[in-house]
């Protein structure tokens, strides 16, 4: 069931161009800001938005020429558009009946997915009196039961409270893994996508910038948009050797590194201090504080300067150091700490 | 719907004079004729005059006629509804106008045009007479047809309204889970603008009911066979006022019934 697609989407104002494999079995995640074009690929996929260019295969077999209802898809929308005027059996029977399953067997299917999602004794509910978590499982019931191939999900928890996200996305975490199918999921929320997926594609305007694993995307960030997305400093530098020369600072670095590079580092791993340190001058330069805000237990310092950092520090480093918006203040990054990858 | 709330009093002042003397004269003029009918009704006799053969007839006869009428509407209109709603193509502004015409047509020329294309000598008319022997002038089936084409914009307008205010992305849904576009019709887009179809199909009969300038023209005044109530109104106001009071009576009660039946969705409040 592998998905290869390249989906080609322009108008006026916007240009997609995405290429995309998914293996069986497999979760991609397409990671992005809003506006990037994750929903009109998602779309462009399911057959609901006409591509101008490109060709979408699954296992070998063009799906691009078919129309949507002749597609072997199944997609959960954002606000899961059930079908006011079903009972929930009837709206996960949908399909099943479509795809010319008589009503019997079809009923019983649905009961079954309904039973799969933890719903059964709600068949008979309108999905106007079906709390939001349960729509989605509704939803997500209705998109499997047609037996789709390829599994489309338009950020399926989005519309949830945070208390019901949680559980919804443990949930859906273990349906996707029973699914055999290639499934690509849709969401602008990093821990969804870590969560959720077994590979990110981060979409920016319209190309993909960024793909791996999730681990890997978010120790290695290559777009400002992924490196705020995972909470890290990220600049481009010149690297030589142990050394990345970002402007008028010099990053020694711990994994060596020749020419055009990337360092990233944690807002924990900046150090700030009042006077200028002793010891090694490498990874340290004289900054302004810009502003500060609460950041879980810790304060987030932005800083100006030769280069924009965040910094992490205790509230009690900022009554000692005493510092204010407007400040100058030296800042020191740990070696140890600081990544560094070709750019 | 949002209902809008009750706003806090405040001290308006006076409503001026110029504003507040027309419009009593405007309340009086919409609702003293109706208070007359109810004061000059011939209420001893009412039983009696209402149980008249004639009036029965002419009574079955519009009811019937308009029913009939408002079915083939909603065959005819619904799918049409549809395409203008749905389907883009070239010059779908221009039909829809064309679809139109019949709501702001005087309803006599509606009458004549359907007479040069439906009558014994008209266009279709002729070849409907020699090739299957149907003849539509001054018949009921006349009747049927001349209602409908004054009713069917009516039910066109108020179910194409339903249909684009419907959220097409159900649609959608439905065409992800493998519904071709006439099934996604049938089980999703109808049940979603059956609201929207049942008060268009209410209009389109009241529509009907009080036709009358299309009927007389093209399906004449045969009592028992075209004359429907207004006709039959206009008729007795000729020879028997206080017949006619009574068949006006008959028609302001079944249009107060359906405004009553539609009071929710077109005053917007329940």
């Amino acid at each position: 069931m592998t998905l290869r697609a390249r989906v080609v989407v322009t108008r006026p104002s916007f240009h997609l161009d995405l290429d995309l494999t998914v293996a069986p079995g497999e979760v991609v995640a397409l990671l992005g800001p809003n506006g990037a074009g994750k929903t009109t690929a998602l779309r462009a996929l399911a057959g609901l938005t006409p591509v101008d260019d490109g060709h979408i295969t699954l296992d070998g077999r063009p799906l691009h020429t078919l129309a949507a209802e002749d597609r072997p898809v199944g997609m959960v929308f954002q606000d899961y558009l059930l079908f006011p005027h079903l009972s929930a059996l009837e709206n996960v029977a949908f399909g099943p009946r479509c795809r010319g399953v008589g009503r019997a067997r079809a009923r019983r299917t649905a009961l079954e997915w309904l039973r799969r999602v933890g719903l059964e004794e709600y068949a008979a509910v309108r999905p106007g009196r079906l709390s939001g978590g349960q729509a989605q499982r509704v939803a997500l019931a209705r998109a499997l039961a047609a037996e789709p191939r390829l599994l489309l999900l338009d950020e399926p928890l989005a519309a949830l409270d945070a208390h019901t996200r949680l559980e919804i996305r443990s949930r859906l975490r273990r349906h996707l893994a029973d699914f055999d199918g290639a499934t690509v999921l849709v969401t602008h929320d990093p821990l969804d996508a870590m969560v959720l997926a077994d590979r990110l594609v981060v979409v920016e305007n319209g190309t993909v910038v960024q793909e791996g694993a999730p681990a890997e995307v978010a120790r290695r960030p290559r777009t400002d948009y992924v490196a705020r997305l995972v909470g890290l400093n990220l600049h481009r530098g010149a690297g030589a050797g142990s050394q990345v020369a970002v402007g008028e600072v010099s990053f020694s670095v711990a994994d060596p590194v020749e020419g055009p590079a990337f360092v990233a580092f944690s807002p924990s791993a900046v150090a700030l201090y009042r006077t200028r340190p002793d010891g090694s001058p490498r990874n340290l330069w004289q900054a302004v504080i810009e502003g500060m805000e609460r950041h879980g237990d810790n304060v987030r310092v932005h800083l100006e300067g030769p280069l924009p950092v965040a910094a992490d520090v205790t509230p009690a480093a900022v009554a000692e150091l005493g510092l204010t918006p407007g400040q100058p203040i030296w800042v020191s990054v740990k070696a140890t700490e600081t990544h560094a990858y070709p750019a | 719907m949002i209902r809008s709330r009750r706003r806090p009093h405040r001290s308006q002042g006076r409503p001026p004079w110029l504003l507040l003397l027309p419009a009593t004269l405007g309340i009086a003029f919409l609702v003293l004729p109706l208070a007359g009918l109810l004061v000059r009704a011939p209420w001893p006799t009412m039983a009696e005059r209402l149980a008249e053969p004639q009036v029965l007839q002419a009574l079955r006869l519009s009811l019937v006629t308009a029913t009939l009428a408002t079915l083939a509407c909603l065959l005819l209109g619904v799918p049409l509804a549809w395409l203008l709603a749905r389907v883009t193509f070239p010059g779908r502004r221009l039909l829809r106008a064309l679809i139109t015409v019949p709501l702001v047509l005087p309803p006599v020329v509606g009458g004549v045009a359907l007479l040069l294309v439906l009558g014994r000598r008209g266009l279709i008319g002729q070849w409907l007479d020699e090739t299957l022997g149907v003849t539509l002038p001054f018949t009921t089936a006349g009747v049927v047809v001349a209602e409908a084409f004054v009713a069917m914009p009516f039910l066109v307008i108020s179910v194409e309204g339903a249909l684009r205010a419907a959220d097409t992305r159900l649609e959608e849904a439905a065409a992800t889970l493998g519904a071709s576009r006439m099934t996604v019709f049938r089980r999703v887009t109808l049940p979603l603008v059956a609201p929207g179809v049942l008060a268009g199909a209410v209009l389109c009969w009241a529509r009907a009911l009080g036709e009358f300038g299309a009927t007389i023209t093209f399906a004449g005044n045969f009592p028992g066979q075209t004359q429907t109530m207004p006709l039959a109104v206009y008729l007795a106001l000729e020879t028997e006022p206080e017949a006619a009071v009574v068949l006006s009576l008959v028609l302001l009660a079944v249009s107060v019934a359906i405004l009553a039946s539609l009071r929710d969705r077109w005053t917007g409040t329940a």
